[in-house]
Parts: structure tokens; C-alpha cells; sequence
């Protein structure tokens, strides 16, 4: 039997040299399933455990960029400060398992696990976040839609570590929401998230657990672009909403299967998009009328 | 590396893990290793709250810790929550609120409300029903837990203040 219980990047990283095939753990909480159910034999492991590197964050010194160490737990996401620098994750966050859940599962899980119902994921890709991949001998940027090509397939190397994510400090409505077969503890049958830059203008929409991968509706927010402006005063009714969900329900490409169905999973992406998109309209107003949402 | 045997830190004591297979859950080995049958195990995916413990300050699912990868970490499972042997104080308070029927998941949710009366000695009701939402009961419906962790919060806000 090989744990390594790696206690810097380095250390991990040279293990993981030494052995392509070992296993990276953090906190367990997809691995760990799969060993219990007898899905997956683990011969050798490198454990992410005890590197403090891996669960720090910071703000880049230009102030515009969150980084955030790929150990970094949900349960630090959920709380100030971190969720005032990124409300999204925050909401995606709390949705997550259990409070024990969340004290050991994170981005770099989420990640290299790549599940499509991965509740991280969507609001990483609204937010177009770059993944910080090393390994013993190299280092490189892989923007998180390239990083992510299929059910629990990533272009992560063999010998490559997730060490951290970078995502944009952006102003304005971000919101995150999700279905399931009950309100807590569940993995989605349908997640979205919704991002409104309100400085560059731009609402992007990510739709999870309804395609291999998380889907990027960008006809839809190339739609929405062209009927109205979310910054300053925005005119979003009832019918524009309706119609912002339907088209972000064309966008997906879901399957049947033992959590939800394609039909059902289709008809909650259009509500949840909806929904979204209306507390980013009031969020606007408010921010405007100076109650800061 | 290739570890012939592991030391894990529980309740104070160090123990020493021989002869384990690497996928093994910290659950596994408290129960049929280290002789700690408190801690319960039900679902074995994150899903329960049966086998938690507390684990470098934090409530986490000892059947989603790799005991291997448990080296080093501080270790309290229910059995390690009273030194003296006599329960503690949320154990008589599950006892007086009538929390306690089957009992599988009352382990877990003890030291779940142990570990969030240590941190916020007077949460709300919604911040108990939050702490105690990865705990699930299938017989009492929740009411008398519910109770009973009010009571114990009481108990200890009342204590700190000097008593009334």
C-alpha cells in the first residue's frame, strides 16, 4: 500500500511524478464513494490533505482577480470574506452536501472530478475561470471550458495537480440555483447559474447537470443582449423572462436517468433561468435606488 | 513510501494502524480496528451524518476520510467527547427532550451539536436546524432533537452567565 501524505506542493508534485497513476485526495468526498461502493480499487494515493498552499485564496494586487486554492473547503466559501468577493460561489456553495460535506469538499474536487451535476462548475464557467494546473516540471492556464470535454473527463494531465482557480472580481447580480429531488443535501438535477458584469455590460448564463458538461448559453445571452441592458434601470418582465428560460432550455442537451428526467430537467433549467434573470433585474433597481442587495 | 503500519490520533490516543488496506475509510478502522464502535455507519456516502466526528476542528463524514490520509489530524469521535465517562451535556439533554429512539443516528448528531455549541455557544433555531441538516433521523421526526439542543444551549448560556 502507497499514501503519500504530501505536506507541500512539491511533495505532491513529486510523488505524482513518481507515480502517474496514483490517486489525488482532498477531501475525500467523491473518491471516497467510489472506494466504499467497491467502484474503484485505489492502489496508491497522494493525499492533498495537509498543504496549507492549497487552501489559501488571495486578490490578485490589481484588485480585479480572485484566486482560489483548489483545497480551499465550500464551507470557507460560504462565509465572508470570501463570499463577498464572489457571491455566485457562495450560493453554489451552500447548496452543497452537508455542513460535513462542506468542510471537506472543494474546487479542485469539483474539478478533477468534473460531474456534470458538479455544483461549482456552472459558476465557474459564468465567470470564464482559469484552472492552475503544475506539475514537477512545468506550469499552465487552461481556461475552465477547455478544461472540462466530457462526463468526468478533463484535459488534466497525467503528473498534473489542480492547484488553484482564478475568477473575475466583477460588479453586479450574481446568483446561483438548483433543483433536486428535495431542498437539502442533494446533487442537482438541474443548476444555473446567472452573472451580470455590470461594468462590461455582459450576462452570462450557465446551465449545469443538463449536458456531459456544463453548457454555456451564449445564444441565449446573445438573445438578451440584443432585447435589454441589465445595468441601469432594466425593463425585465414577466413575457422577457418566460422567453429567457425558454431559449436557455434549448440550449441544453439533458438525459434521462436515475435522478431526473431529460423533459423535467429541460423545464427546470427554463425556470430557473427565469428566475435568475428577475432577481438580477431587481438586484439592478435596487442597486440603483442605493439598497445594495 | 510504503507505510508497514499508520498512527492515528483519536480521542488524545495514538494508535497504531497495521496490516490496512489503502482505501480503507477512517469509519472502518475506528470501528473494526481501533475497537470505537460509537461512531455508526449507515450510508457510507456523505449523505447520513451516522459517522460523524470531529476532525482538526470540523464536523466531517469519517466514511469519506481515507484513514490513511487521517495521519496527523486530531481526532474526537463520541466516545472522546466526555473525559470522565458520564455523559455530557447534550447526551443528558437528548435523554430529558426524549431525542433518542432507535439511536443509530444519535452518535453522530451528538457530536454534531457538540461541535456547534463549541463554536456558537448560543445558536438560533435556524442555525441548529443548519448544523445538525447533515444528521438524518428516520424515527423522531426532528421535533424532540430539536429540543434538546435548545435545552442544552440554554443550559450552557444560563452556566455562563453566572447562573439564575
Amino acid at each position: 500500500m502507497s499514501v503519500i501524505n504530501a505536506t507541500n506542493i512539491e511533495e505532491a508534485l513529486a510523488a505524482l511524478q513518481a507515480d502517474p497513476q496514483a490517486r489525488l485526495i482532498q477531501g475525500g468526498t467523491d473518491l471516497m464513494v467510489e472506494v466504499n461502493f467497491n467502484r474503484t480499487k485505489v492502489q496508491s494515493v497522494v493525499s492533498l490533505r495537509r498543504i496549507a498552499e492549497l487552501r489559501r485564496w488571495h486578490l490578485d494586487e490589481d484588485g480585479k482577480t480572485l484566486r482560489i486554492g483548489s483545497g480551499v473547503p465550500y464551507a470557507e466559501m460560504e462565509r465572508p470574506p470570501l463570499s463577498i468577493h464572489s457571491p455566485a460561489l457562495a450560493e453554489a456553495a451552500r447548496t452543497v452536501g452537508s455542513p460535513q460535506i462542506r468542510a471537506a469538499g472543494s474546487l479542485g474536487g469539483n474539478l478533477g472530478t468534473c460531474s456534470p451535476a458538479g455544483d461549482g462548475l456552472p459558476v465557474l464557467s459564468a465567470l470564464d475561470a482559469v484552472v492552475h494546473l503544475r506539475s514537477h516540471d512545468s506550469a499552465r492556464d487552461v481556461s475552465v471550458h477547455d478544461f472540462m470535454v466530457g462526463v468526468k473527463r478533463t484535459t488534466r494531465q497525467a503528473g498534473e495537480l489542480i492547484v488553484a482557480v482564478s475568477v473575475p472580481l466583477l460588479p453586479g447580480f450574481q446568483g446561483y440555483a438548483k433543483v433536486g429531488t428535495r431542498n437539502a443535501m442533494v446533487i442537482s438535477a438541474a443548476s444555473s447559474c446567472l452573472v451580470h458584469d455590470a461594468v462590461g455590460g455582459s450576462v452570462r448564463l450557465a446551465l449545469g447537470a443538463v449536458a456531459p458538461t456544463v453548457v454555456r448559453a451564449h445564444d441565449t445571452e446573445a438573445w438578451l443582449a440584443t432585447q435589454i441592458s441589465l445595468t441601469g434601470t432594466p425593463k425585465v418582465n414577466e413575457t422577457l423572462a418566460r422567453e429567457f428560460g425558454q431559449r436557455a432550455a434549448r440550449e441544453c442537451a439533458p438525459i434521462d436517468d436515475h435522478r431526473s428526467t431529460a423533459d423535467y430537467r429541460r423545464h427546470a433549467i427554463s425556470v430557473l433561468a427565469q428566475r435568475l434573470l428577475l432577481r438580477a433585474a431587481n438586484h439592478s433597481m435596487g442597486a440603483q435606488k442605493g439598497e445594495v442587495a | 513510501m510504503s507505510n508497514e503500519f499508520y498512527a492515528l490520533q483519536v480521542n488524545g490516543i495514538r494508535h497504531e494502524v497495521r496490516d490496512a488496506w489503502v482505501g480503507e475509510s477512517l469509519l472502518y478502522v475506528l470501528r473494526e480496528r481501533l475497537g470505537l464502535p460509537g461512531t455508526k455507519g449507515a450510508c457510507e456516502q456523505g449523505e447520513c451524518g451516522s459517522c460523524t466526528v470531529i476532525m482538526d476542528g470540523e464536523a466531517v463524514c469519517s466514511c469519506l476520510v481515507m484513514a490513511a490520509t487521517a495521519v496527523e489530524a486530531d481526532i474526537t469521535t463520541v466516545e472522546g467527547l466526555s473525559s470522565d465517562g458520564e455523559p455530557t451535556d447534550v447526551q443528558r439533554s437528548f435523554v430529558n427532550a426524549g431525542g433518542v429512539q432507535c439511536g443509530f443516528c444519535t452518535p453522530g448528531l451528538i457530536v454534531a451539536v457538540h461541535h456547534l455549541l463549541d463554536r456558537n455557544p448560543s445558536p438560533s433555531d435556524l442555525e441548529i436546524k443548519e448544523a445538525i441538516s447533515g444528521n438524518i433521523c428516520r424515527c423522531t421526526g426532528y421535533g424532540r432533537i430539536f429540543e434538546a439542543v435548545r435545552q442544552a444551549r440554554d443550559a450552557r448560556t444560563t452556566d455562563t452567565s453566572g447562573g439564575e
